[in-house]
């Protein structure tokens, strides 16, 4: 029984990595760079709705919407300002320019609210489900963050096959140069993709303070790393590889915590994702790479 | 040679980075609250409280006592320098009201260091100026490392109230009052095993954190003297503090009745959060990092009910010592005395206990009265706020029965 309970903390801790890298892996997989402040998105994403509820008393409904509108503004701005401008420079500067906007967000945050903890009201209201006669509890963070991430990997996926957005953005994905030749506005489809990442970095946010109410001006930055880490796992690029990296992710870290050394899981989580990438290195769920000679 | 010295400095600088990160890794609540200091006006306001602070006039002879305190009495940890220049100059009143230290009054005066290691020394120089003999300071951890170092070369006698960092009191002229941050780790399972808390214990710690892996250790080490059964020893890391589920429900499992918390009153809370949504209810007991969890911005502190804190001092206890302490700290000052203002308070009194046991007088040089006090400090037993029965080691650590507090109605309450 206690298998059971440390598997569902598992479950629990990793669908809150999975819907993290979900928009990490939608910016990576169209505009093929990675976008570090993504989990420092999170972060304002999660003062938003603080100071939406908790401080100004609103409901978490109108939190939330501010908190999509905030982050989709600040995405999409960050993207025009920091990253179009290095559309055609190295890959390696735009990656240290993102880590720079990381940074940035970060001191920005500690500047406007201080260093102290604020502790984040659940906006999930879900009676927790109880399994097993009471044994098992499954809380409602978790059932609501695992609905969420489905939701949003079915959303996406349709999204992206079925409408001329997606289709665009795909095509930018498959070779930036040749859609711009059948007409393809690229900076703009990417503005698009960046406004999608940064809206489901908002929705991360409230599904993640949620389950861990400690907000501080680092919240975004671990989940942040681990999320990353979770969505090379499922094979970057991939929404369902996304989804299913951070789950085995959060398992793994779990079971592994539970049954080997709770000092050592975090060096036997990376020990799976080098053996696993040896094995695939596309990730579980990664497109198979192949070369024209 | 020339590659030797290369070496060397290079060994030297690598060296010195080394204690820098020792350092910093090491402060306890006493800095780690310390996030910003205000540069501005910070020397002149030093400046201008050094005439500003002096409180009593010379003995009939001429001979005084001069003892200087220093402490951020601006910027962001203001309120902890204030606590400890205040309760220090309230001792030096009652001791020269009283007549004095062997006969002779107590000149003081105070400097602000702005909880930052440069403008300590420069603290330190100007109070030496002023013809410092002893130092009670300073208060924060990182800048009391720095002025051990020039009280060292100076041979000048220091005891800081609540430099906390093990560094503070390296040097062989400096004590303290507080506790070290590791040796709370002795005195916690010291407290859990005399009071009979429980004898099963779960620790969870910060294996990532020199302040709560050092607690740890010797709180595994005292744990086995006490009778105390570690049921469970969980770790997280910096990089993995936010789920804490599984180290909580191997804790569970293993029946334990006392979960001993280590760490900050971030990770605390969500430790607190996550116990209360497993329906899971044991004791929990931390140290001085978990002194600010009732201040957490919007948290629910029903959950912090019953929650135990290892921490020198709770304004509320009915002992005399305490009650008399509190009502001349209010009057004078306004505001309740934290543990920082009965640290000091104790730090003067125990410059009293141990000027009267050398018997010195004022005449003497400052190397001389180190030399003096260093011996004296082995000797006394000093009755405080802080601890009854307080006595010193050569190491210039305290050995007092530790104290603890209790979380009752979203107060702290002490606890007998």
């Amino acid at each position: 029984m206690s298998f059971m309970s440390y598997l569902i903390s598992g479950i629990s801790l990793g669908s809150v990595y999975a819907i993290i890298a979900l928009g990490y892996t939608m910016v990576y997989g169209i505009a093929k760079m990675l976008n570090f402040a993504h989990g420092d998105i999170i972060m304002v994403g999660g003062y938003v709705v603080f100071i939406v509820t908790s401080t100004m008393g609103m409901s978490p409904v109108v939190g939330i919407l501010a908190a999509v509108v905030v982050c989709t503004i600040l995405g999409v701005t960050v993207e025009r300002v920091a990253y179009r401008p290095l559309r055609d420079a190295s890959p390696l500067a735009v990656l240290i320019t993102a880590i720079g906007v990381s940074y940035l967000l970060q001191n920005l945050a500690l500047l406007l609210f201080g260093a102290d903890t604020k502790s984040f009201t659940s906006v999930i209201t879900m009676e927790p489900l109880k399994l097993a006669g009471g044994q098992l509890l499954i809380s409602g963070e978790t059932i609501v963050t695992i609905l969420s991430g489905i939701i949003v990997m079915i959303g996406l996926t349709l999204f992206i096959n079925k409408t001329k957005t997606g289709q665009a953005m795909l095509a930018v994905s498959e070779d930036r140069g040749a859609a711009t030749l059948m007409g393809i506005n690229v900076n703009k489809t990417i503005s698009v993709t960046f406004a999608i990442g940064s809206a489901l970095a908002a929705v991360a946010a409230v599904l993640y303070c949620s389950a861990y109410p400690a907000l501080t001006s680092q919240t975004g930055a671990m989940p942040g790393i681990k999320a990353f880490v979770a969505a090379v796992f499922g094979g970057i690029g991939s929404i369902p590889g996304a989804m299913i990296g951070g789950i085995l992710l959060g398992v793994i870290e779990n079971l592994s915590k539970a049954y080997i050394s709770s000092q050592l899981s975090d060096a036997i989580v990376f020990s799976v994702l080098i053996i696993v990438l040896l094995v695939r290195p596309t990730g579980i769920m990664g497109r198979k790479i192949s070369e024209k000679v | 040679m020339k590659r030797k010295i290369l070496s060397l400095t290079l060994a030297a600088a690598v060296a010195a980075s080394l204690a820098a990160c020792g350092s910093s890794g090491s402060t306890s609540t006493t800095t780690a609250a310390a996030a910003d200091t205000t540069a501005a006006g910070g020397e002149t306001e030093a400046a201008a409280e050094e005439g500003a602070a002096e409180t009593e006039a010379p003995a009939a002879d001429g001979a005084t006592w001069k003892i200087g305190a220093i402490g951020p009495l601006t910027g962001g940890t203001a309120i902890y320098g204030q606590a400890v220049v205040n309760g220090a100059e309230l001792a030096v009143n009652e001791i020269n009201a009283a007549g004095g230290i062997n006969g002779y009054q107590i000149e003081y005066n105070s400097a602000d260091d702005e909880n930052d290691a440069e403008k300590a020394v420069n603290a330190y120089n100007s109070l030496k100026d002023w013809g410092m003999q002893m130092l009670v300071g300073t208060t924060t951890s990182n800048p009391c490392i720095a002025v051990a170092d020039k009280t060292m070369a100076d041979n000048m006698f220091q005891i800081t109230p609540s430099g906390s960092a093990v560094e503070c009191a390296a040097n062989p002229n400096v004590f303290r009052v507080c506790f070290a941050d590791p040796d709370q780790g002795a005195a916690s399972a010291q407290y859990i095993g005399e009071h009979k808390l429980a004898t099963k214990v779960a620790v969870i710690y910060d294996s990532s954190d020199v302040y709560s892996s050092g607690i740890y250790t010797k709180f595994a080490q005292e744990a086995e003297n006490q009778g105390l059964e570690i049921v469970a020893a969980e770790a997280f890391t910096a990089d993995s503090n936010k789920d804490f589920t599984t180290q909580l429900q191997k804790a569970k499992d293993a029946g334990a009745e006392l979960v001993f918390l280590p760490f900050y009153y971030t990770e605390a809370s969500l430790v607190l959060t996550q116990a209360d949504a497993m329906g899971w209810k044991p004791m929990f007991f931390g140290c001085d990092g978990m002194d600010g969890i009732l201040g957490v911005e919007n948290f629910d502190t029903s959950l912090a009910e019953g929650l135990m804190l290892l921490t020198p001092f709770a304004a509320d206890a009915t002992d005399d010592l305490t009650v008399s302490f509190v009502t001349s700290y209010e009057e004078q000052y306004g505001g309740t005395p934290n543990q920082f203002a009965a640290d000091s308070y104790d730090a003067v009194y125990i410059i009293k206990a141990a000027l009267e046991d050398a018997g010195a007088t004022p005449d003497m040089s400052v190397s001389d009265l180190c030399e003096a006090l260093k011996t004296s400090m082995l000797n006394i037993k000093v009755d405080g706020l802080t601890g009854s029965g307080m006595t010193w080691n050569e190491a210039g650590e305290p050995n007092k029965a530790p104290k603890a507090v209790k979380i009752e109605n979203g107060v702290y309450t002490a606890m007998e």
